[in-house]
């Protein structure tokens, strides 16, 4: 019997669901990909590195696999004073993200600079390296591969810096703890501004994954908020338990991403912290017990690193 | 069950596919129900249960949806196939032995993939969160067996004709399986950027708008001519619905991402292909009604025509938000809001769980040729889910409202988290009568299966009257 009285209809079918497909996927696809990268999709890429969501060199969703961000006041060569400067360190074996190993990510203008005056042809994932976002004469953003340029060395860019961020695997947290549940990473355009800052341009994104915008606000929009907030203590407080600095949050405790050590190598205990904290809810304590502050490679540091990191 | 595994295809009844899928989306509709009223707990008290980290909302949420989605909407949805096609290809199912190991390895996977995404091993994409090991898993595993089973009694027909219902089951399935798979190409391919994020919207928006809504429009289509004894009203409609939804239903995937720097011509596009499926919309509502002319009585005494119709008339607020929340003029107000909550559970929780709740109790009194147990639980559960789902659909629309207007007033945030609380626990509330009534769904059906009245052979079980 099959379909014989239905040849017509099948094939409208297929030319109706190829049309639709052709209108919905090929012509904004190309449409999207001819964007040019903006600075802050450079920046995004070489914090984020090359993937945050499930991965085969990070499965459990650890944060492995992922770049530092430093911040450098001297030079990791010389050791000569320089300006303030942002560097991405990728030890050897790091994944890229797309935009260092396909030429289609960051756009043409920004992909030929990257290469004439980045030389980021010149690196290679087995080596690893340190990059730095730059913008040339003309203002287009551009990658420089500062290994290849001036010579600065994993090892010593590592050692010569005054803080280390560890946002990339922090956002690998943030993916894996579902922060994106409740918060947004995408002002709207048209009404934000005020309140949530910048709405993210086309270009913002080349390169990130994923983009965890967030569907469904049940909180503050967060792709900014390092700029509101940028007080490290009220972070891992609030952290630790929203109650303590928001009495009104409906923000999950992620006091459990403290592991078992605090910076101090002193055991985190949250039974007894909770024991005190219920006994200062009821008004028999007057200080709310201290919150430990999370080890140096604790998740709970990577987060805040994620955070703070989110200008 | 195990017993089917290694029989031949002979020795197993007809219907055994039909009746493991139903048993087993009851099941997850109980296990995906209690998830839900768990995080609306969560969200109306922070506190509820800490310390349990294992149950934090930002692993428990994804649980909750894909646990609906796929073990009782999508499982549903296998059940209604498996006995609706043959029955209205007037044949028997292709194979009863693939249907039997599909559920099993549906059940299987599905476990395995919820399991995953509670630990928080997932893509970090909405509605594609599954990692694509369990994407492949998925779509070869659990998709692929169960159309071949639904194309290959339609192609077995002895029928001349298609019936509308076997047109959509056939062609959602196979748009199911083409989406499923463009949809997940960013992880395949790892396509990044915004390119990504509107793939994830593409796949999100097709597959509720090419799955779950024709096929529960399909189930409807049949159930209410077969119990009431009306033909449908019109054939010509049933096209009009049926193409409709392929060209319109299939292009507004950017309306998702209205507020996001996706190109300004796509965002349009959508947003006027997004009314346009006020088409498809308004053609099968009125097909359906119309063809309840002279039996309205059924819709009260009738349980399945009480759950299909109410499933109905539940459609045409839907559509009706559908339609124009992603015109640019009400997106920007309502996005990312409550509103937009309950709208998807209005679709998804009013609309297609009583379309398909209804297959359900139809299919196994048909299957099982036993009369229900009890009419008086059946209505207790229908009134369970109704004013449950009433209660979490106003609630949420509410608050929706709430941080619409709270975006315009800039009002510190923390003002909105304290506005929204009493709302929380009102979705809370009547979330976790769903989940009640749904513990009686499965007693009544367990007794049924056990104790309900023999229905004589040639009867239909809306002929045999109640005996509790
Ligand atoms: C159940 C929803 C929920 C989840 C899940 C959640 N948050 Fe929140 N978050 C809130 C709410 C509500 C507020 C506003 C009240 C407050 O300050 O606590 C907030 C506030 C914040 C703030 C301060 C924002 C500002 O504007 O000052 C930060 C930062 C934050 N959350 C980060 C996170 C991170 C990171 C995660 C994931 C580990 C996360 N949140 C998970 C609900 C949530
Ligand atoms: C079969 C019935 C149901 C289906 C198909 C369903 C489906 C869904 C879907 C698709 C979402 C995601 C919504 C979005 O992203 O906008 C969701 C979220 C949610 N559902 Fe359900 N749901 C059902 C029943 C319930 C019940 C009974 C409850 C109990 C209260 C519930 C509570 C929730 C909660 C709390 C969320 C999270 C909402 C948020 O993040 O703000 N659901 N559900």
């Amino acid at each position: 019997m099959a379909f014989r009285e239905y040849k017509i209809g099948c094939w409208m079918f297929g030319i109706a669901l190829s049309l639709s497909m052709f209108i919905t996927i090929v012509l904004p696809g190309l449409d999207i990909s001819s964007m040019s990268s903006t600075k802050v999709a450079l920046e995004k890429q070489l914090t984020y590195g090359w993937e945050s969501g499930f991965n085969y060199y990070d499965p459990f969703l650890q944060g492995k696999d992922k770049p530092i961000k430093v911040t450098l006041t001297k030079s990791p060569k010389t050791g000569a004073a320089i300006d303030k400067t942002h560097a991405y360190v990728f030890p050897a074996g790091t994944h890229f993200p797309d935009g260092l190993t396909h030429d289609n990510i960051l756009g043409d203008g920004v992909q030929q600079v990257s290469e004439s005056k980045g030389r980021i042809g010149d690196a290679t994932e087995e080596k690893g390296g340190v990059f730095l976002v730059q913008t040339d004469a003309n203002d287009t953003p551009y990658i420089e591969y500062a290994t290849a340029t001036r010579g600065w060395t994993v090892a010593a860019t590592l050692k010569a810096a005054d803080e280390q961020i560890l946002a990339g695997s922090g956002k690998t947290i943030f993916v894996r703890e579902g922060c994106w549940w409740c918060h947004t990473l995408l002002p709207e355009e048209t009404q934000d501004w005020q309140d949530f800052g910048r709405p993210p341009l086309v270009g913002d994104f080349n390169g990130e994954s994923p983009t965890t915008f967030g569907s469904d606000r049940k909180a503050p929009d967060l792709l900014h908020v390092g700029s509101r907030n940028s007080s490290r203590e009220w972070m891992t407080m609030h952290f630790f338990n929203p109650r303590l600095v928001q009495p009104h949050s409906i923000m999950p405790r992620y006091d459990y991403l403290w592991g078992d050590k605090d910076v101090d190598g002193k055991a985190v205990d949250l039974a007894a912290w909770d024991e005190h904290f219920m006994r200062y809810a009821a008004g028999d304590e007057i200080y709310p017990p201290e919150v430990p502050i999370p080890a140096a490679d604790s998740e709970a540091r990577k987060l805040i690193d994620f955070v703070l990191n989110l200008k | 069950m195990l017993k089917y595994l290694f029989a031949k295809e002979d020795d197993i009844p007809q219907g055994t596919a039909a009746i493991f899928f139903g048993v087993s989306s009851i099941a997850w509709f109980i296990i995906g129900t209690g998830l839900g009223s768990f995080n609306a707990a969560k969200l109306a008290f922070p506190d509820f249960f800490h310390g349990l980290y294992a149950l934090q909302f930002g692993h428990m949420r994804q649980v909750h949806v894909h646990a609906v989605i796929f073990g009782w909407i999508a499982m549903a949805f296998a059940a209604s196939m498996m006995y609706i096609t043959p029955a209205l290809g007037n044949t028997k199912l292709w194979s009863e032995k693939l249907g039997v190991w599909n559920c099993l390895l549906y059940n299987v996977g599905l476990c395995l993939a919820l399991a995953l995404l509670w630990s928080g091993v997932t893509s970090g994409r909405e509605y594609s969160d599954h990692i694509w090991p369990i994407d492949l898993y998925i779509a070869f595993v659990m998709v692929v067996p169960w159309s071949l089973n639904v194309w290959m009694t339609i192609l077995n027909r002895r029928t001349q004709g298609i019936y509308t219902t076997n047109w959509f089951f056939a062609a959602c399935m196979f748009m199911t399986i083409i989406v499923f798979l463009i949809g997940n190409m960013p992880e395949w391919l790892h396509l990044t950027g915004l390119n990504e994020a509107y793939m994830t919207w593409w796949f999100a928006h097709n597959i509720l708008g090419l799955l779950i809504t024709p096929v529960a429009a399909a189930i409807t289509y049949y159930i209410v001519p077969k119990v009431t004894g009306n033909p449908l009203y019109s054939h010509r409609v049933g096209h009009l619905h049926f193409w409709s939804i392929v060209v319109f239903y299939s292009t507004p995937a950017a309306h998702h991402l209205m507020s996001s720097p996706l190109p300004e011509w796509l965002k349009s596009f959508a947003s006027v292909e997004g009314v346009l499926i006020l088409v498809p919309a308004v053609a099968y509502v009125c097909n359906i009604l119309l063809t309840m002319q002279g039996k309205w009585a059924m819709f009260v005494e009738n349980i399945e025509i009480k759950f299909t119709i109410t499933g109905v008339l539940l459609a045409i607020p839907l559509n009706m938000q559908g339609g124009f929340q992603q015109t640019r003029a009400i997106n920007w107000y309502i996005h990312g809001t409550g509103w937009i909550v309950a709208h998807a559970h209005l679709a998804l929780l009013g609309f297609s769980t009583f379309a398909e709740a209804a297959a359900v109790y139809y299919g196994m009194q048909v299957l099982l040729r036993r009369k229900l147990y009890s009419a008086s639980l059946a209505n207790f559960h229908f009134w369970m889910l109704l004013i449950g789902f009433s209660l979490y659909w106003t609630s949420m629309t509410i608050s929706g409202l709430i941080q619409g207007a709270a975006k315009i007033y800039e009002v510190p945030y923390v003002d909105v988290v304290i506005a929204e609380h009493p709302y929380m626990i009102v979705r809370w509330l009547g979330g976790t009568m769903v989940f009640f009534g749904n513990i009686v769904w499965l007693y009544n059906m367990i007794m049924t299966a056990r104790v309900g009245d023999i229905v004589p052979v040639g009867r239909q079980p809306a002929e045999v009257a109640y005996t509790r």
